[in-house]
């Protein structure tokens, strides 16, 4: 609905006399399908919703089939599930903790396949909209995040050494610690979790609002006239390009969402050097 | 870069139209966050408990296995290089135990010849003695042989000269042995 809504309708074309009804911020909201109450908070369940709750649905039914009967050697399922394990645990969270990272693998495996899925869902026919999209949801994995680590830090390395460690690095001037003490301090406990959340929604949103803006091009360019038609093609190939490169992105926001969870947790468990 | 841009224009685009009642992008309402984060925990949950344990236990037969075949060919080896090492060292002894052998071989043919040469030198020796002795004794012999025919012959001689017989005269016979002892005493000067 929201499509031909922000399209301008069916029959806007270029020659038609309406001007260009360029998508806005009107695509990433969507009409409540049922709404309800608990307690004070007024829930509401949209197209995001269910594109959620179904990526849950998917990533907990394969792997829980994937893994059901794992075999020293693997095939089918358990080989993809076993690649997407061993890509976490070596390639995350080992990397950025060592062997103690393998506690955080389950963690880590989570955010990074239900994001990946999440973005995924920006270009599955019929879903079409990344559901990391709409901020709420990037802000809530990085809200999990944030109050991971932060406690983490706190448990493993005590209160007032956790903060010290954070905002008095060893090997710099003292003099550049008035400094440093409030920019380190701002950067980690204030501005981390905002870039954390903000990186990965700003991406799918960006993303969404261009792969949007050409396809409704593509579909107001078409008119009787040259211009139009080579403009809509050229629209259409573009689009087809777009959402070729959003496949990368999906996965590459996924990825370094996943990587930075590693990197704050690794730096809560060991003072940074 | 382009992303954040595209956000304020978003942003921007969104206030702009004012007049619909559109939320901000940026706007966090309450229960979305609390249905990201229920789904977290909800996956989260399912794939800790249900799924990963699995994997991981897996996962860790197979690094045992491995490094337990490695470990079995690594014994392995030690075993057939310590093998290798004991015939080697048999070997070695084998050869030593042959060079030993053949010395003693050697001496032993050495101590044999120079003992047959030896005994083959006292027969040698005893012959020799014998054969001399025998000499010595047929030397004697004759030599006392001819001296009494040489006596005889010559007193038959001289009786034939002197035309009688001279044979049963004592004095002729002390003439004969005193001329033979001149005689003798001549050739031993």
């Amino acid at each position: 609905m929201s499509v031909i809504r922000a399209s301008g309708g069916l029959d806007c074309h270029l020659m038609s006399g309406c001007g260009f009804p360029a998508p806005g911020a009107e695509i990433f909201q969507f009409d409540a399908l049922l709404s309800f109450h608990v307690g004070p908070v007024a829930f509401e369940v949209s197209k995001v919703t269910v594109l959620l709750a179904l990526t849950c649905v998917l990533i907990i039914g394969f792997f829980t089939y994937a893994f059901r009967r794992p075999k020293l050697v693997p095939r089918g399922a358990q080989n993809v599930g076993e690649m997407g394990y061993l890509f976490i645990r070596d390639g995350i969270a080992r990397e950025a903790m060592g062997k103690e990272g393998d506690r955080f693998v389950p963690f880590l495996f989570t955010f990074f396949f239900m994001i990946w899925m999440l973005n995924f869902m920006g270009i599955v026919p019929g879903a079409q909209i990344p559901v990391t999209s709409i901020f709420a949801i990037p802000v809530a994995f990085a809200l999990i995040v944030y109050l991971t680590w932060v406690p983490l830090g706190v448990y493993r390395q005590g209160f007032i050494p956790f903060f010290k460690n954070m905002m008095f690095p060893p090997g710099v001037p003292k003099a550049m610690y008035v400094l440093l003490a409030p920019i380190e301090f701002i950067s980690n406990i204030i501005v981390r979790p905002f870039t954390h959340s903000v990186r990965l929604f700003a991406n799918m949103f960006a993303g969404h609002l261009l792969i949007a803006s050409f396809s409704v091009a593509t579909f107001y360019l078409i008119s009787a006239s040259v211009i139009g038609i080579l403009g809509s093609v050229a629209s259409f190939a573009v689009t087809v390009a777009l959402t070729g490169f959003e496949v990368l992105i999906q996965a590459l926001q996924a990825y370094i969402f996943t990587l930075l969870a590693a990197v704050y947790i690794s730096g809560a468990l060991h003072a940074e050097h | 870069m382009n992303a954040l841009a595209a956000v304020s224009a978003a942003v921007v685009a969104a206030g702009g139209e004012g007049g619909e009642e559109m939320p901000s992008v940026l706007a966090v309402p309450i229960d979305e966050l609390i249905i990201g984060i229920i789904a977290f925990v909800i996956v989260f949950g399912a794939l800790a408990k249900l799924a990963l344990p699995n994997i991981k236990k897996t996962l860790d037969a197979r690094a045992d296995a491995i490094e337990g075949g490695i470990k079995r060919a690594e014994e392995a080896q030690a075993e057939a290089q310590r093998v290798l090492e004991e015939y080697r060292a048999q070997l070695a002894q084998a050869r030593e135990e042959a060079a030993s052998i053949r010395t003693q071989a050697q001496a032993d043919r050495t101590a044999i010849i120079e003992e047959a040469r030896s005994e083959a030198r006292a027969a040698a020796q005893q012959v020799t003695s014998s054969a001399e002795q025998q000499l010595a004794a047929d030397r004697a012999q004759a030599t006392a042989q001819l001296t009494r025919q040489v006596g005889e012959l010559a007193v038959t001689l001289a009786g034939k000269v002197v035309g009688t017989s001279l044979t049963d005269d004592a004095r002729v016979r002390q003439t004969v042995d005193d001329f033979l002892t001149d005689l003798e005493r001549q050739a031993a000067r």
